[in-house]
């Protein structure tokens, strides 16, 4: 299973994270340090795997952004890099052409597509209609909630 | 924000959408035991809903976190939504249980049966969401579900026959995640279950095919052989990230048999010097695993340079740890090498060495008294006075405690030395600032095994002087032996009788001396003694009474009493668990402590030992001898009866820069090969003379070899040799002199044909186009295959063809001379057992080589194409790429398929494409092609089970060969 995932800038900036496990912060950010120090460490045209501790450490680089997934040992690295290869897929279909600022600036949206993708650190559903289906239906709940809001606003 | 959460849920009770909130509650529930039980409330509320993407979140939460104790409660609402009408939600429903299983597997115990529904599920994500579920259930108990593996196999089969829906598919491979989710659970299945495999056999092989096409394979398959050749493709793929699996995947595979290293020795060499650290220290993994007493040395010193230009800690520690291992496997073979070894170990380790390396380095070096041993401590002696001499400064800690201990137990070994050099030495040690306190510990406790005489005992009353007022207390209380041994020469001589150390030491673990001390000390009014576990119990039952039997028993407890009494020397090695003694003592004190080491290295040996190879090799060779030579083996034969020329062709010799490199791999896989050369491999010998035709050009044979693995990816029944698919062949012969004779090969085993060959020869006999001209009349005018050489003796060559005729395909086999002298007599031996067993199944099994020989036009025109196209109940759908050429590739790509394959193409309608094909009159085959995407779709039917799977892989192998 997966254990973390990991997005971040070549800066080392964290740009989204996720959890599978229950790790303290303190925890979390350790590990976050030690991953962007080494996985920013490697040179161009190297393998996309590492050994870290009792995990599997397999990242990818898109433009200036790097994804980082851990999973644990008996797992897949293979595997797990068209994971990752498949959740840019759904944030490109998605946002249209994704960059870095759509996922500053729509976090939350990222945060569905993964959740949708993803569930308790195993893959959940690997359709990529099926996923941007649930995420469309999930936008006009919310729409449909602001339209709502504004209503109550407006004679409320 | 607590406050804000629980406003939230007000609104949300009140019926107002407060979604926004949702990610901040799963925040919140990632901080505290408390709020994760708010989160639970939460989504209990969320879970009675009827709101679809509400309740959608509610299941992501619940998975994501969630207490134990809370389970209970919520898991008949999780249950109730398995049967929930979207499939969303059934999906997320059975993720949330596997969780639930997880976390408290009994819990969830009584709706297994409800996991078998979502197995069966007509909505694919459901389906695989329980796999999950079962993928850990059986990896627990593997027998339990024994009975569901057929309907795993069915739902391979489905996946890869793709018939999933499109989207499923990621880079044309039909849901990858699934299918390696399935070939997990079945390889579970399937350990040690002959039965159970078997009905896999065939999937397996099916996907391992079309995953070969894609990259896309994992290594999780139980089938030794068939993994081996993927892993064979890995190793040698040019890209960096399939590189490192392969080598992982042949470290896994090499566990099992390290025969299989052998055909990638090169590779591995290469890999060797790759420039990513990660690469190579998989490689170095692997080669760890190929030890044997042969190479150890060569891949001991591979592991040393890279632990030279290794940073990090985690690696080193592993590093170290197998290398120490490996030279402890064979420290007799060469005394100096292991010393040698060692020291650099210890040397590059540093401190971060796990301690038992050192101790059970010394172990060795102490145990036995042979001769060997002998020259195994002198030689560390002298090593170590050497290193010594030279800037120590830079030796780490645990290094200097190594040193220290050998110089003190065995430096009288070496006559020549005075006791007072080393005691010098030792002493310029203990004033090095560097030193730690427990380093000096153990200088002074070799200075008291030297017994110096001489000059040098006053340096050591100096230095037990100093030292017995440090403030560490095992140092003063060392100090304080030195200072004392050191004067009574007797007391010495008794405490560590230099003879004695082979002997078992005798300890007093009920400590019986004290007892009279003890009596004493009760009798004065002290408590008893309370053993600390005792005294714990005490002072947690009664807080209050802590202070007083504790501190009367302290006095009495062993530490202290091995300062007072010094003079036994079993006290002195039971205080100190630093001391240098009780390395030795732990196993001189049994001697079948020492037997059962003995009996491991012995095991061990036996195991990597040649014998042990050559028995697992006739295993597991044998199938691919059969497999992938039966088409050679009778050309090898032929070769062999004619006598001509006894040695096997050597097909590629290796350019100047790889001599090196070739060395190299001989000394690495010397142990492992059962003649002591580089292309010794079995494997290798019988593959060459067939691989040649294909790449003789290429020098790396092992690329030649892959070629021909292509072939027998297919199990043994459906083995591809030069094989016709139906029963009638005719084996054609024709002699060096053009003199053609026609001979009926019957479907009988090893039938001897003896050929009579005039004595007259053909000037100009290895020239493909002369050959073909060659052709018996009646089959010149039919198509025929072009004439590949097969292989080339001195000089003789053996090529051959098929030709197509009306019912059969015949094979013919032209033998040349291609030298001056004159033939007098060929003996042909033709073995034709493939032969008969393609007769017997009649076509049962299609081996797809045998398709793409065979295949042929079929003329139909598009009304007939119609109606048998919904005649047909067997299909298949997959995506080719398109061939780009600058003309429309719709049709490019449907001219290489009617060049290479012999369709028929019926007709071209506008992006789409009807073709036609036959194997026999009777077993067509129709084919659907539509360009979508970027991509051909193609969706082939026949009458014919297997056909359009395997004319779909001949598709697909034609259009890669561009």
């Amino acid at each position: 299973m997966m254990r973390f995932l990991l997005l971040f800038s070549r800066q080392g900036r964290l740009r989204l994270q996720k959890w599978y496990t229950a790790i303290s912060e303190r925890e979390k950010k350790k590990i976050i340090r030690e991953m962007t120090t080494m996985v920013l460490a490697r040179q161009p045209r190297t393998c996309n795997f590492l050994q870290w501790k009792d995990l599997k450490i397999v990242y990818k680089r898109y433009a200036s952004l790097y994804f980082c997934l851990g999973v644990e040992h008996e797992e897949n690295e293979l595997l797990a890099l068209e994971i990752i290869h498949r959740y840019v897929e759904l944030l490109d279909k998605y946002f249209g052409n994704v960059c870095e600022l759509d996922i500053i600036f729509n976090f939350e949206k990222a945060y569905f597509i993964l959740d949708e993708f993803l569930m308790g650190g195993e893959i959940q559903e690997t359709s990529k209609q099926i996923v941007n289906r649930a995420i469309e239906s999930s936008d006009m709940l919310q729409e449909d909630d602001h339209s709502e809001w504004y209503e109550v606003e407006l004679f409320g | 924000m607590k406050e804000l959460m629980v406003r939230a849920i007000y609104c949300e009770m009140l019926g107002y959408g407060v979604s926004f909130s949702y990610i901040h509650a799963i925040k919140l529930a990632q901080q505290g035991n408390v709020l994760e039980k708010r989160v639970g409330v939460f989504s209990v509320i969320l879970l009675h809903d009827t709101n679809l993407i509400e309740v959608c979140m509610a299941l992501t939460v619940v998975s994501q976190m969630f207490p134990k104790d809370m389970i209970p409660a919520i898991l008949p609402l999780v249950e109730e939504k398995l049967n929930h009408p979207k499939e969303i939600i059934r999906r997320k429903a059975v993720l949330a249980l596997y969780k639930f299983y997880l976390i408290a597997p009994n819990q969830v115990q009584h709706i297994h049966n409800k996991f078998r529904k979502a197995l069966c599920d007509k909505d694919p994500g459901v389906m695989s969401a329980s796999l999950h579920i079962y993928l850990q259930l059986i990896q627990e108990n593997p027998e339990g579900y024994k009975d569901l593996a057929p309907s795993f196999v069915t739902i391979l089969k489905q996946v890869v026959g793709g018939k999933l829906p499109m989207d499923f598919n990621y880079h044309s491979v039909p849901a990858p995640w699934l299918q390696i989710h399935l070939l997990r659970i079945l390889s579970l299945l399937g350990k040690n279950d002959q039965s159970t495999s078997e009905i896999m056999y065939e999937i397996l092989d099916e996907s391992l095919r079309r995953a070969e096409m894609n990259h896309n394979i994992t290594y999780e398959d139980t089938f030794l052989l068939k993994a081996a050749k993927c892993i064979g493709n890995f190793v040698l793929s040019p890209k960096i990230n399939l590189k490192y699996l392969g080598l992982k995947a042949l470290t896994y595979v090499v566990q099992q048999d390290p025969k299989l290293a052998l055909q990638h020795q090169m590779t591995i060499i290469e890999c060797l010097d790759h420039s990513d650290l990660i690469i190579k220290r998989e490689t170095l993994e692997l080669l760890f695993r190929i030890t044997n007493d042969q190479n150890v040395t060569v891949i001991v010193e591979k592991m040393l340079d890279f632990l030279r230009i290794s940073e990090d800690d985690h690696t080193t520690i592993d590093l170290v740890g197998k290398v120490a291992e490996l030279a402890e496997k064979y420290p007799y073979k060469y005394n100096e090498w292991f010393i040698d070894t060692m020291n650099t170990v210890f040397s590059l380790g540093g401190d971060l060495l796990q301690p038992d390396i050192p101790n059970s380095f010394l172990k060795l070096l102490s145990e036995g008294d042979v001769e060997e041993d002998k020259k195994l401590r002198l030689f560390a002696v002298n090593s170590y006075i050497s290193l010594l001499q030279g800037d120590s400064s830079k030796l780490p800690q645990r290094f200097l405690q190594v040193i220290c201990w050998v110089l003190g137990e065995y430096s009288h070994l070496r006559e020549d030395l005075e006791p007072g050099v080393v005691v010098r030495l030792l002493a310029k040690l203990l004033d090095m600032k560097s030193s730690s306190s427990e380093t000096k510990c153990w200088v002074l406790m070799a200075m008291t095994k030297l017994c110096p005489g001489g000059a040098a005992l006053a340096l050591v009353h100096d230095v037990s002087e100093t030292y017995s007022s440090s403030l560490d207390t095992m140092l003063r209380q060392r100090a304080q032996e030195l200072q004392i041994l050191s004067q009574d020469s007797e007391l010495q001589a008794k405490v560590l009788p230099r003879s004695a150390s082979m002997e078992p030491v005798e300890v007093d673990s009920s400590l019986s001396f004290l007892d009279g001390f003890v009596s004493e000390a009760l009798a004065a009014g002290a408590a008893p003694y309370k053993p600390p576990h005792q005294r714990q119990e005490e002072l947690s039952r009664s807080k209050a009474l802590n202070l007083e039997p504790y501190g009367l028993s302290l006095p009495i407890s062993i530490s202290s009493c091995s300062i007072t009494d010094r003079q036994s020397p079993t006290l002195l090695s039971i205080s100190s668990g630093l001391s240098g003694d009780s390395t030795d003592f732990s196993h001189k004190g049994s001697r079948t402590g020492y037997n059962s080491t003995a009996l491991k290295l012995d095991g061990v040996k036996r195991l990597w030992g040649r014998d042990g190879y050559l028995a697992q090799k006739e295993q597991t060779e044998e199938a691919p001898r059969i497999e992938a030579a039966s088409a050679v083996r009778s050309a090898d034969q032929l070769g062999d009866n004619n006598a001509l020329n006894s040695q096997t062709p050597n097909p590629t010799p290796s350019p100047e820069c790889d001599q090196e490199k070739q060395q190299l791999a001989s000394s690495l896989f010397v142990g492992l090969a059962s003649q002591s050369t580089v292309s010794s491999g079995s494997a290798e010998q019988i593959t060459d003379p067939l691989v040649s035709p294909s790449d003789g050009s290429d020098n790396l044979l092992y690329k030649s070899l892959l070629d021909s693995l292509d072939l027998d990816v297919s199990p043994p029944e459906q083995t591809a040799g030069l094989v016709a698919p139906n029963g009638s062949c005719d084996a054609e012969e024709e002699p060096a002199d053009a003199d053609v004779k026609e001979i009926e090969t019957p479907p009988v085993r090893d039938e001897r044909v003896t050929a009579e060959a005039s004595p007259h020869d053909d000037p100009d006999g290895s020239k493909d186009p002369s050959l073909a001209s060659h052709l018996p009349a009646e089959l010149s005018a039919l198509s025929h295959s072009k004439v590949t050489l097969l292989f080339s003796k001195q000089n003789l060559d053996v090529s051959a063809c098929h030709v197509q005729k009306e019912d059969s395909v015949v094979l013919v086999v032209f033998i040349s001379n291609c030298s001056d002298s004159f033939l007098h007599q060929i003996r042909l031996q033709v073995d034709s057992e493939e032969l008969e067993v393609r007769h017997a199944t009649e076509n049962l099994k299609i081996s797809s080589f045998s398709l793409i020989v065979s295949c042929r036009a079929l003329r139909l025109s598009t009304e007939e194409y119609g109606a048998m196209w919904l005649a047909f109940s067997h299909d298949t759908k997959q995506n080719l790429t398109l061939i780009h050429d600058g003309r429309d590739p719709l049709a490019a790509t449907l001219d290489v398929l009617k060049r290479k394959l012999q369709l028929h193409v019926v007709e071209i309608i506008g992006v789409e494409a009807i073709v036609a094909c036959c194997l026999q009159q009777d077993q067509p085959c129709l084919m659907h092609c539509r360009m979508h995407a970027g991509m051909l779709a193609v969706w082939l039917r026949s009458p014919v089970p297997d056909l359009p799977d395997c004319l779909l892989y001949c598709c697909q192998r034609a259009l890669q060969e561009l």
